[in-house]
């Protein structure tokens, strides 16, 4: 079995299994526990619950205006990077035949060029939050192994995604497999670290949206 | 209780004899009690942006990165993950999730209770919606439970479960009132079997701001409404909600409600206090559920409906004012427009802080904070924040609509040699009353 077999066949299946029973382990094991949600009589006026946790949802996207300045770097390189990743993983050519052969489900891809862009984009920007993080005292200080090891293992893959397009440093087939192996271990840490905010931050927003909506208060 | 220093030389207080295991496994016990789906979400959510450092009055007087918002709940989420997360018997087995050791509580003491005011701006300025000030009040319950709180704190507390108030005996209550109407000449009710208000105080009106107990009912008065004071349920500041001690929250929340109930009141007035609002009118569906046998309102929101209503009119002020906004009543407690719709009744300019409404910054000395002299450096050094902002506001009064943040805001003028008198919302009101009488109060609206 070459390194490509293996990368594509058992390693990419065990990380795939791995990343739907650990996200879904966590995401129920969270959720599961008793609510603990205090519902007192609402504000007259007040919007109903399912309102304000879609409402905290989306308000939460931008930063109010006393927090804008402090927090502009880590909003707009936030969104930088996470769009970038949505990109490159959902509308590269060879992503959008991979997940059709996975799922059977297709759409149009961007060219290739216009990705490349993206994502040395997303390198720079996942780059620049690695450095605002090592230079800032505050997150200095609240970082944890999760932080640098989420970070290193979303930033591998859209490098090892880049050389392989390029075909530099080594064999296509081998930076290929290196770059699918990145991708695996990805899949593997996500259950496992704070790559899970992906899906947990709408629930943590939507129930302290419903928490301060009850009382008429901003969220 | 003894005060002590950690190893690192890190001040904390410690109550009770228990052993360190003891004293460890108590605070883990009451921390897991507090693990629920919307915590986990919370907890689960937190990316380690820094955002909130910036909201946290605390952190951006004092540059020091410990006060960030979301290291305060360290050991709080090394619990969760060690004993309640989806992965917790994983991390334990592979030692992922180290034990929360008795000394790193002793150091956090002062992160969870002198350093955080439970003001709510860190919430507001999170990008995941977590929830950290409602966070940091659940993990002051586990240290509460492990006897882990500042001396002072813990005071108030025993003083509180005796006497039914931090502030006096409650056998003392009636004799306060009578002595407080005498001195302003107000006609005071207390201890009427049937009335349909009954009025509530906070421990700052019984020894600093007395004045407001003739306010009120002055107020009540006026407008010939049925209320009274009453022994059995006065004390509306509920210590229990700030120190984690959920058993005397309770029973702080049942003694005003059930006294209510008992005397036939339709509405429950709370004084001019932000935590008193959080407890009794956001909280106390923990023990009543989602329908509250009485209606309950703050005394900003009474004013608010009496001037509305036209059942009070107030006398033109016509000088402009700043208005500091509590974080439990505004930030936390939805009450917004209440007290500025008061002022402008009261042809008060209202001249805006740069930060101010939902987004205010706390006085520094809410959620106990005021109370507890350890926290005096950094308590002064986040009240300069707010003064600069009310002296660049440049507003001829200065007004608010809590005691606690009054008494902490006197203390940082003095501190500083401020010549700004901040002023109670009500006892505005009450000394501007028009003189012709209005009619009688109809029933409870919503």
């Amino acid at each position: 079995m070459t390194l490509l077999e293996f990368a594509r066949g058992p390693a990419l299946e065990a990380a795939l299994i791995i990343f739907i029973a650990g996200a879904s382990w966590r995401f129920v094991g969270a959720l599961l526990l008793p609510w603990r949600l205090v519902h007192a009589t609402p504000r007259a006026g007040a919007p109903s619950a399912p309102m304000s946790a879609i409402k905290s949802i989306f308000t939460k996207m931008w930063p109010h205006k006393p927090f804008q300045s402090a927090g502009l770097f880590t909003f707009v390189n936030g969104y930088i990077f996470h769009f970038g990743l949505a990109i490159i993983v959902l509308l590269f050519a060879p992503h959008v035949l991979f997940i059709k052969g996975l799922t059977g489900l297709s759409w149009p891809a961007l060219p290739n060029n216009v990705v490349y862009v993206f994502g040395a984009l997303t390198l720079a920007s996942l780059l620049a939050a690695l450095a605002h993080r090592l230079g800032s005292p505050v997150l200095r200080l609240i970082s944890r192994n999760d932080d640098y090891l989420s970070w290193l293992l979303t930033f591998l893959p859209v490098l090892t995604g880049l050389l392989t397009a390029a075909h530099l440093g080594a064999r296509y087939e081998t930076l290929l497999a290196v770059h699918i192996l990145s991708i695996c271990a990805f899949l593997i840490w996500f259950p496992f670290g704070k790559l899970m905010h992906a899906v947990l931050f709408a629930f943590s927003r939507a129930m302290t949206g419903v928490r301060l909506g009850q009382r008429g208060a901003e969220i | 209780m003894t005060a002590k220093t950690t190893a690192a030389g890190v001040p904390f207080d410690a109550q009770g004899e228990l052993t360190d295991d003891a004293r460890q496994s108590a605070a883990m016990r009451g921390f897991v009690s507090e693990f629920g789906a919307v915590a986990a979400a919370n907890l689960e959510a937190c990316v380690r942006c820094g955002m909130c450092a910036n909201a946290c009055h605390f952190y951006v007087a004092t540059g020091n990165p410990i006060y960030t918002p979301i290291n305060k709940l360290q050991p709080f989420e090394q619990a969760y993950k060690r004993h309640a997360g989806p992965f917790a018997p994983i991390y334990r087995l592979f030692g992922l999730a180290p034990r929360v050791t008795l000394e790193k509580l002793e150091e956090w003491e002062r992160l969870i209770f002198d350093a955080c005011t439970l003001c709510g701006r860190c919430t507001l300025a999170c990008p995941m919606g977590i929830d950290i000030a409602e966070l940091i009040k659940k993990a002051r319950h586990g240290m509460f439970k492990a006897g882990l709180i500042p001396d002072r704190l813990q005071l108030m507390d025993r003083t509180a479960r005796a006497w039914g108030s931090p502030a006096t005996p409650a056998e003392d209550f009636a004799d306060i009132i009578h002595d407080v109407g005498e001195q302003y000449g107000v006609k005071m009710n207390v201890d009427l079997d049937k009335a349909d208000y009954l009025l509530t105080v906070a421990p700052a009106e019984l020894t600093d701001h007395t004045k407001a107990l003739a306010d009120a009912a002055k107020v009540l008065n006026r407008l010939g409404a049925s209320w009274t004071y009453h022994t059995q349920g006065f004390e509306a500041s509920n210590i229990g909600y700030l120190n984690g001690d959920l058993e005397l929250q309770e029973k702080m929340t049942r003694r005003l409600i059930d006294t209510a109930v008992k005397i036939g009141a339709h509405t429950l007035v709370l004084p001019e206090c932000g935590h008193a609002y959080g407890a009794a009118r956001w909280e106390a569906a923990r023990w009543y559920g989602d329908k509250l046998p009485v209606r309950i309102i703050h005394m900003t929101e009474f004013l608010q409906e009496a001037v509305e209503n036209g059942k009070v009119r107030i006398k033109p002020i016509n000088q402009s004012a700043s208005f500091h906004d509590p974080c439990q009543l505004v930030r936390r407690g939805g009450v917004n427009e209440a007290p500025r719709a008061v002022m402008a009744a009261a042809k008060i300019e209202l001249k805006e802080l740069e930060n101010h409404g939902a987004l205010a910054w706390c006085c520094g000395g809410g959620g106990g904070v005021v109370s507890n002299a350890r926290a005096d450096p950094i308590r002064y050094q986040a009240f300069q924040l707010k003064q600069r902002e009310v002296d660049a506001a440049g507003a001829e009064r200065f007004i608010t609509a809590c005691g606690q943040c009054r008494i902490t805001l006197d203390l940082g003028a003095k501190h500083f040699k401020w010549d700004k008198k901040v002023e109670s919302l009500l006892e505005v009101v009450a000394d501007n009353l028009e003189d012709e009488p209005r009619a009688p109060l109809e029933g409870p609206g919503q």
